[in-house]
């Protein structure tokens, strides 16, 4: 009863053409379909972050939105997060700090710290943790993410 | 041995070298493999939590288009007489794993993989899960440790006899729930009790926690037409994995090739199979790869968790803050099969003081829940809480520093251990002088409602067997293929032991993580062994490079080996020559040389080191109540902890930083909530509760090091010790902050409102 | 996923007709953070998701002093809690759609959504009861507006008919020397479904509180109003004593269970701190705090 329906939509800069099931959610589409295997699956009900991408300029979680529902739209998944030949200042500062240990949920947190970092360039720590506190993290008790965002920012800040 | 001096490797914080693919999203996790004509698993669970399995009819689901296969215990050969290796525990009986994968003639927990299926896409295999009758007779569970103990409780295995060490255990006559009952015994406990001033005897409970790691169990295999199969997974025991596929599927162990890709998270809970010996099977019906993932709710309600836990505890102690006497009964869930951890928390709660008289009773029980599954420093926590509560306690019934009671029974090296033998160089001391000097213990505790207290934790790590090879590349770079899976760092800390010993940059390290073919065996990566079994063979394969580096300079400089050293600084230097002058070659130069002086330099090593040295942690917690809400926020936390050397100090860090987030959380927020049905009512990330960014404070961590002579450069694990400490000094925070003290955790807000108001 | 199929609907016309030839396995899309998850576990029969977003009146956020503020129910929170208007008048609002879920569920779930997925604790609905909020609704037989407070009837149930769906939910522009606030209770910092929540308006006529409404949630099958804490400060000034008062009020009359977020103590000793709290936020609001 389900339809398979062809979804035109732009991820990371590039027009892409893809296959998906009417009962496929963004993230099986990216990474079953699309083959774009960055954004992770924790819990597949919004409550971990580690399928975070940014769609339409805004951070969402990929498991709670459809495949169909990207129809026309513009997504940015940790894929697109490096320009050509150079890691975010993110990225960087995540490897610096040593912000990730299992690394499953960094590209979570690298798409929310961007969101976060082009809403609000200067945040203080409480308003880093607010933010971030859809991303759970198992490992780090995020301490060193936190610095990262902060040296990342300051970075960012020039 | 390199002497403890300025490391030029050791110590510094290099990039990880995996570190750019996990960045940008490219690093492959088990779940991202791709295979062509791939199809995907799903398993059917039993819902009830005990109950005799009656009846499997497939058909229907085997008649939906795109279902390829369905899989019961059936489909399983005859499990093995014996036992097989699983965690750091007691090997398991075979019928028990095989059982586990696929429930046998009972399920035995809600979640009880009962059959399962493939199919050409995940939603179809979803939707055939429901096409799958189970005839189930339903049976009464039993879901208390302490009622599972009792004489009539409901019996699990009928094949399954308490195993008693205690002396003069009889031998049982019927089968019980009791799978195993042994004894720490020290002096004479009712002596040691009457000469104390203060008995305190106490109960205290914990529940089952998960690991909780943000990636769930996957597994994908291929059983080629050539009777090869082929594993890709995360896991945390790869050998371990192809030695059991091996047997349970009994087919020969060089038949199997298990491929670790990156892992998402283990803490001890990915040592064990679920997923792949099922894919496996799958795979050799339909002839195609089968990959399968879990859902968070099958990670929560079918993996293990740590046992949940009944904890009597009696301390005897003088009016000076000397112990002398410690009692324990200490009952451990073990969920539906035998193997709960019992023996580190009854290690743990008797392991960082010099107590005299000490008796402590554990008991390895099973009951209608999933089978518990090691949890970093397995066993302690639970274990070592209780005796945290009773010494805060005393100390503050006579009005003695928390610190303080500690340091005087603290153990030291060469005190008797209470199992055994003595103490080797060990932290603890210097551990809690750490404490007594950092900037939050002497900072003052202002306002209402906050309280401070410390806890002090014991992990004893592990040795085992790991085998790993270098090769020099003609540029100088080193090769090193490592067996051990990185689920934390410990790439980049065995690159940079290989790279101190052969004096060059991690960066000229390149350390790889390869499959069961392409190394010896390695035994699991958990034990906090991997830093120190890792290191030791990266020491002995840079030492054996060091040794031909120099014949291949003897034969350029046409000497004799002897008139050749190798500095630590990588640089080789010979006699002078026929002028006079100083002959050297960098290692890099040398490198480039190999080729013509007989070929690359390709060394192995196998290695199997006991010299483990345990670690001891010391922590500090300060907490605030709001009494109108119950709600506690921990305000400050300060981790010491005696890591040996800090290879990459900030992996070390971390490793010691997430500990205290998941003890916190052990603390405070995280538990298994059943209903009398035996259902987990919270298997979600919503409702089991984990710490987030915004629940924890900044945690700092003292970095206290006392090499471990046991290995080349000190290292002891660090890995685990760290999650023993936040439930004693959490627990004992609330204390001070509102007089009130917790028994049983987690102690959460509803517990608060109910102590401090009547209606 | 259970088998479902997905509908774009651009207009309120077409939504009606598609819900309608769905029957009742046909659900409303807007964000879709509920729902979708709910089709995925299974644990809500879908045959069929029909997108409302399309819909231009659902993603609407105007406000002028008399026809007060109408929010499309598909506009989604981060929306909302950036308008500058809604952060100046209805701080309540505010409030309560801040802490739905985390920043990225805030990129899609809305207000009408949080709404008609009818949860007993939905953090919003006690905010927009005592706002006065209306939900604007069209369906097969026409329009029609139904106070909030009397829209959810049961958990997951509300009086949508087939075929209806609430298209926008209208709050009148607040009346002067008045103020509401919402808070809630949660185990951790973020990220929990309320224990309690709580919101209570003011209004005050000199020293007088001349009307007040006050709102209780997760201690029943749906929101309660509480009339007898109201009663309990209206007509005269606000003082501790009347303060908690209307707190005793709020846990008499909070009748909520015990289950894995909460215990029933626990539940009614936060409906009168929450509501206590929440009435001196307001008030001080009202005072022009």
């Amino acid at each position: 009863m389900s339809e398979r329906i062809v979804i035109t939509t732009t991820i990371n800069g590039e027009r892409q053409e893809f296959l998906a099931d009417t009962r496929d959610s963004l993230l099986e589409a990216l990474r079953d379909r699309v083959g774009l295997t960055g954004a992770k699956e924790g819990c597949n009900n919004g409550n971990c972050g580690a399928c975070a991408v940014i769609m339409d300029g805004r951070l969402v979680n990929s498991c709670c939105v459809l495949a169909a529902e990207v129809e026309g739209a513009e997504l940015l998944t940790i894929e697109g997060v490096a320009s050509e030949g150079e890691l975010h200042p993110i990225q960087q500062s995540f490897l610096e700090e040593a912000a990730l240990q299992c690394g499953i949920c960094t590209p979570g947190f690298i798409m929310s710290t961007k969101a976060l970092l082009e809403t609000n360039p200067d945040p203080t720590e409480h308003e880093i943790r607010f933010w971030l506190s859809g991303n759970l993290c198992r490992c780090t008790g995020y301490d060193k993410i936190v610095r990262a965002v902060q040296s990342a920012a300051e970075t960012m800040r020039g | 041995m390199v002497a403890a001096k300025e490391y030029k490797v050791i110590g510094t914080r290099p990039i990880r070298h995996d570190g750019t693919d996990k960045v940008t999203g490219r690093a492959q996790y088990g779940a991202d493999i791709h295979l062509t004509g791939m199809l995907f698993g799903r398993v059917k669970r039993s819902p009830h939590a005990h109950a005799i399995i009656k009846k499997i009819d497939a058909s229907k689901a085997l008649a939906l288009p795109g279902v390829k296969a369905v899989i019961t215990n059936a489909d399983f050969p005859r499990p093995p007489e014996g036992v097989g290796v699983t965690d750091e525990g007691p090997p398991q009986p075979w019928r028990f794993q095989v059982q586990n994968f696929l429930a046998e003639n009972k399920a035995l927990y809600r979640g009880h993989a009962v059959a399962a299926v493939a199919a050409t896409d995940v939603h179809i295999a979803e939707d055939a899960l429901a096409l799958i009758d189970v005839e189930y007779e339903v049976l009464p569970p039993v879901l208390d440790v302490r009622e599972a103990m009792s004489d009539n409780a409901p019996i699990l295995h009928d094949d399954l006899f308490t195993k008693d060490s205690a002396p003069l255990a009889d031998a049982p006559a019927k089968a019980s729930n009791i799978a195993a009952h042994t004894q720490i015994k020290r002096g004479d406990v009712e002596k040691g009790f009457a000469e104390a001033d203060i008995v305190l005897e106490r109960e205290f409970t914990t529940t089952m926690y998960h690991q909780g790691y943000i990636e769930p169990h996957n597994g994908t295999a291929y059983w080629g037409r050539d009777g090869h199969l082929t594993v890709w997974n995360s896991s945390q025991a790869p050998f371990v994995f192809r030695n059991t596929l091996s047997s349970v599927l009994q087919i020969p162990a060089q038949k199997v090739t298990v491929i670790p890709l990156e892992i998402g998270g283990g803490f001890g809970g990915k040592l064990y199979m679920y997923l792949e010996p099922l894919a496996a099977l799958l795979s050799k019906q339909t002839g195609k790869p089968v990959k399968m993932t879990m859902t968070r709710e099958e990670v929560f309600e079918s993996t293990g968790p740590t046992s949940g836990t009944y904890v009597r505890v009696k301390v005897g102690a003088k009016n000076d803050g000397t112990l002398t006497a410690m009692e324990a009964y200490m009952a451990y869930e073990a969920g539906a099969f035998p193997g709960s951890p019992v023996g580190g928390g009854m290690n743990g709660i008797v392991a960082p003081y010099n107590t005299p008289n000490v008796l402590v009773d554990g008991y390895d029980v099973v009951l209608n829940k999933p089978k518990t599954a090691a949890y970093r420093a397995p066993g302690t926590p639970a274990g070592e809480f209780p005796g945290d509560a009773v010494i805060n306690e005393i100390a503050d019934m006579i009005g003695m520093d928390q610190i303080e009671i500690r340091l005087k029974n603290a153990v030291k090296e060469g005190d008797e251990r209470p199992w055994g033998g003595n103490w080797g160089p060990i932290g603890v001391v210097e551990c809690l002088e750490a404490m007594k000097n950092s900037p939050h213990y002497k900072s003052e505790l202002q306002g209402e409602n906050r309280g401070r207290s410390v806890a002090l934790g014991y992990w004893g790590n592990a040795g085992l067997e790991t085998s790993s090879s270098a090769s020099v590349n003609a540029d100088g770079s080193v090769n090193l293929v490592l067996g051990s899976v990185d689920i934390g760092g410990s790439r980049p800390a065995l690159a940079m032991q290989l790279a101190e010993t052969l004096g060059i940059t991690a960066e000229e390290v390149w350390p790889r993580i390869v499959d069961t073919d392409s190394v010896g065996f390695n035994f699991f990566t958990a034990g906090s062994r991997t830093a120190f079994a890792g290191g030791w063979a990266a020491y002995e394969l840079g030492m054996e490079i060091r040794k031909q580096m120099v014949a291949r300079a003897a034969r350029i400089w046409e000497c004799k080996e002897d008139e050749v050293t190798y500095s630590d600084d990588g640089v080789i230097h010979g006699p002078k020559d026929s002028e006079g002058k100083d002959r050297q070659l960098t290692f890099k130069e040398l490198s480039g040389q190999l080729n013509r002086t007989g070929g690359i330099i390709d060394v192995s090593v196998n290695i199997n080191k006991s010299s483990v040295g345990p670690s001891f942690a010391g922590h500090i917690a300060d907490v605030e109540v709001d009494r109108d809400t119950g709600k506690v926020q921990v305000t400050r936390y300060t981790a010491t902890q005696d890591v040996g050397t800090a290879i990459h100090p900030s992996y070390v860090e971390g490793q010691i930083q997430g500990g205290v987030a998941q003890g916190i959380g052990m603390a405070l927020t995280e538990e298994y909530h059943y209903g009398a049905d035996g259902r987990m009512q919270n298997s979600t990330y919503l409702d089991y509760r984990m710490p987030t960014a915004l629940d924890l404070p900044m945690i700092e961590t003292i970095l206290v090091e006392v090499p471990n002579p046991g290995h080349p450069y000190g290292v002891r694990g660090v890995g685990e010790v760290c999650i023993v400490p936040p439930l004693g000094a959490v627990q004992g925070a609330i204390a001070e902050a509102i007089g009130v003290r917790f028994t049983d955790l987690p102690i959460q807000p509803q517990d608060i409102i109910d102590a401090l108001y009547d209606e | 996923m259970q088998d479902v199929k997905y509908a774009r609907a651009s207009s309120v016309q077409e939504a009606i007709s598609l819900l309608s030839q769905g029957g009742d396995t046909a659900r409303v899309l807007a964000g879709g953070t509920d729902i979708i998850v709910q089709a995925r576990e299974r644990r809500r029969p879908v045959s069929l998701f029909v997108d409302i977003k399309p819909i231009p009146e659902t993603q609407q956020l105007t406000y002028d002093a008399d026809a007060g503020l109408t929010i499309g129910a598909a506009t989604p929170c981060y929306v909302i809690y950036n308008d500058d208007t809604v952060k100046r008048l209805y701080p309540a609002l505010i409030e309560a759609s801040t802490v739905i879920g985390g920043v990225a569920i805030q990129g899609r779930a809305s207000l009408g959504g949080n709404l008609c997925n009818s949860g007993p604790a939905a953090d919003s609905v006690p905010a927009m009861m005592v706002l006065q909020g209306t939900a604007n609704i069209a369906g097969p037989n026409g329009t029609r507006s139904v106070p909030i407070e009397e829209f959810n009837t049961g958990p997951g149930q509300n009086v949508l008919q087939p075929g209806e769906f609430v298209v926008s939910l209208h709050f009148p522009s607040p009346a002067p020397n008045s103020g509401a606030a919402w808070e809630r209770f949660i185990p951790r910092n973020e990220m929990d479904i309320a224990v309690t929540n709580a919101a209570t308006y003011v209004r005050f006529e000199g020293n007088n509180v001349s009307a007040a409404r006050i709102a209780i949630g997760a201690v029943a099958p749906t929101a309660l109003m509480v009339p007898n804490a109201v009663s309990a400060i209206v007509g005269r000034p606000l003082t501790d004593e009347t303060i908690k008062a209307a707190g005793e009020a709020a846990k008499a009359t909070a009748r909520p269970i015990d289950d894995m977020r909460g215990t029933i103590k626990q539940r009614k000793h936060l409906s009168a701190v929450l509501v206590e709290r929440t009435l001196r936020k307001a008030a001080e609001r009202a005072r022009g705090g």
